[in-house]
């Protein structure tokens, strides 16, 4: 069989943007397989939810809403149990995943009731010879890893922001069946929210990223601003030497020891490029480098590049950036 | 308190990597090898439980080449009580094969936690943990960054997409770990001397080879050399009209 399973993510009753991403990548790779292969879309949650009607835009055939009172929030293990049952009972090609926090966590435990191998965090699929065939980056994006999957189903996770939604309508027929069972012994049992409107770095389209020639915390206020005068649209990161230094949350790191990231545009902002931050954010689509050191590594990766005090580059740049969304 | 702490040696994050002859592995020369930084946190939280509830044994697990001893020396340095190597020839790019190697070492052996690095900076596989947990049938939590253990339960924290889940589970359990649960300890020449006194039992193991085959190994395209659009605020404003006009990204 050649159908794809394309697990997605809720949250609040409300289907997540990064799901739009995975549905798009399974089409792609169920249509890789076979012509007539289907994309069936899976989303786990207590009730009806919102958005799940649109996933046929881009490329679901089917959408179904697996439901069970302790499914509102994450339930790893019932989620599992239900997903693996899925796989069973339907001979899929492949399993695919976001490899967001919740899809890192879900699909080594469906790969591993599978017994199958798990490719996470992907950045490219392909089909050769009927076998799937997946690129990942490995050492923190200083090399890529092609692989081969022997057999089926193939279980991935995508990396977010490579796979960008594209629109392929089908038709998306919605379908929900009630799942039995315990919910599994591991419980979340609240979400502590960040401030509305904070982006992850991980998922944001735009990140401003800061580092030692921020100087101090407090001056992280500079690049907050400017990520402000995206309108919603850029999340604030940090080299690991202010992490460490304790001047930014862990949650921000960019780099080897941090998060990879892949938007669409990265400001790095006095942050010399250390080779394993280098690492983290070399996939951006375009890099601006902003540094008062003209030597400094960063400006080799940098698309665009301007020399001079970040304290005064940085909120004239802000006051440009709110012109256009103004 | 019975902790197991599963370790991996890896290339340091400063290593600059070098494709193999083979076209699908790293070149190994001159390369430094470290303790994965995600594990550091899982030994240092182990051994803070030991600590806390007075008595236990922390068991650091690795499977590995027969170069791993160093590593998991560096584990009973920071303070573990003895140390098991499941040497194999090399890592199988399946990390279910890894995790049925350590589940085997793990199974029945009474520990109250089996603690794992969130990842290894090396292969970011991301999996071997949560894998081990399915095997053995023990709950999960990943990524943990805050934790709490009382009466046989316990209470996570683990970052998500804008916020933070607060996860219950009961013991015994599998965590991996993430940056910011503590601050992992350096091992002191006291600790150094001590660790090489420690047991470590040496297992020959031989991992399956698993559903991948790798297929290459490359470096990533080079990136085109950018442009210095100018220098200071002056070049702020040319700067914005190349992302518009050339780059297409505002």
């Amino acid at each position: 069989m050649s159908n794809v399973l394309a697990v997605l993510e809720q949250r609040d009753g409300a289907i997540r943007k990064v799901s739009h991403e995975v549905v798009t990548g399974a089409r792609r790779l169920a249509d890789a397989l076979a012509a007539s292969a289907g994309v069936e879309a899976l989303v786990l949650a207590a009730g009806t939810v919102r958005g799940a009607d649109q996933l046929g835009a881009f490329g679901a055939d089917k959408v179904i809403t697996l439901t069970h009172p302790g499914f509102g929030m994450y339930a790893p293990e019932g989620y599992a149990r239900a997903i693996v049952d899925r796989v069973n009972a339907a001979n899929f090609g492949a399993v695919v995943f976001a490899a967001s926090a919740t899809g890192k966590d879900l699909a080594p435990r469906v790969a591993a009731r599978l017994g199958r191998p798990l490719v996470q965090d992907i950045t490219d699929v392909s089909v050769a010879g009927g076998a799937v065939i997946a690129i990942r980056p490995v050492y923190a994006g200083k090399a890529l890893l092609k692989v081969r999957v022997v057999g089926s189903p193939a279980v991935l996770s995508l990396r977010p922001n490579v796979f960008t939604p594209v629109h392929r309508p089908k038709a998306g027929a919605q379908e929900s069946v009630p799942v039995g069972g315990s919910a599994g012994r591991v419980v979340v049992t609240q979400i502590k929210a960040a401030p509305a409107g904070t982006l992850d770095v991980a998922e944001a389209p735009i990140i401003v990223s800061g580092g030692r020639g921020l100087k101090e915390p407090a001056n992280f206020t500079v690049l907050e601003q400017l990520a402000a005068a995206f309108g919603g649209r850029a999340a604030v990161g940090a080299s690991r030497a202010v992490v460490d230094a304790g001047w930014r949350p862990h949650a921000d790191q960019v780099g080897q020891t941090g998060k990879t990231v892949s938007p669409t545009l990265y400001v790095a902002v006095g942050i010399s490029g250390a080779i394993q931050h280098l690492a983290g954010m070399r996939t951006s689509k375009v890099i601006v480098a902003i540094n008062k050191d003209k030597d400094a590594p960063i400006f080799k990766v940098a698309d665009y590049g301007i020399v001079g005090d970040l304290f005064e580059v940085v909120p004239k740049l802000t006051e440009e950036i709110k012109k256009l969304h103004g | 308190m019975k902790i197991a702490v599963c370790i991996k040696r890896v290339p340091d994050s400063e290593t600059r990597v070098k494709i193999a002859s083979d076209g699908k592995s790293i070149d190994e020369a001159g390369v430094k090898f470290i303790l994965n930084p995600y594990d550091e946190f899982a030994v240092e939280e182990a051994l803070r439980l030991k600590e806390k509830a007075g008595t236990g044994e922390v068991v650091v697990v690795a499977l590995g080449s027969v170069a791993a001893q160093e590593t998991i020396r560096t584990a009973l340095a920071m303070g573990a009580d003895r140390g098991v190597l499941l040497q194999s020839q090399g890592l199988p790019p399946d990390g279910l094969e890894t995790a049925k190697g350590l589940a085997a070492e793990l199974k029945d052996a009474g520990f109250d936690l089996i603690l794992f690095g969130k990842m290894a900076i090396d292969d970011y596989n991301h999996q071997v943990g949560p894998m081990v947990a399915e095997l053995l049938d023990l709950p999960c939590v990943t990524t943990v960054a805050h934790l709490e253990i009382a009466g046989g339960r316990g209470t996570a924290e683990r970052e998500i997409e804008g916020g933070v889940e607060v996860v219950e589970f009961p013991l015994p359990a599998v965590l991996t770990t993430d940056k910011g649960l503590n601050e992992p300890r350096y091992p002191a020449l006291k600790g150094i001397m001590a660790a090489k006194k420690k047991p470590l039992e040496v297992k020959l193991t031989a991992p399956g080879p698993g559903a991948l085959e790798i297929i290459a190994l490359t470096l990533p395209p080079e990136r085109q050399a950018g442009k210095i659009v100018g220098e200071g605020s002056a070049a702020v404003a040319e700067l914005v009209r190349l992302l518009r006009e050339e780059a297409k990204v505002l």
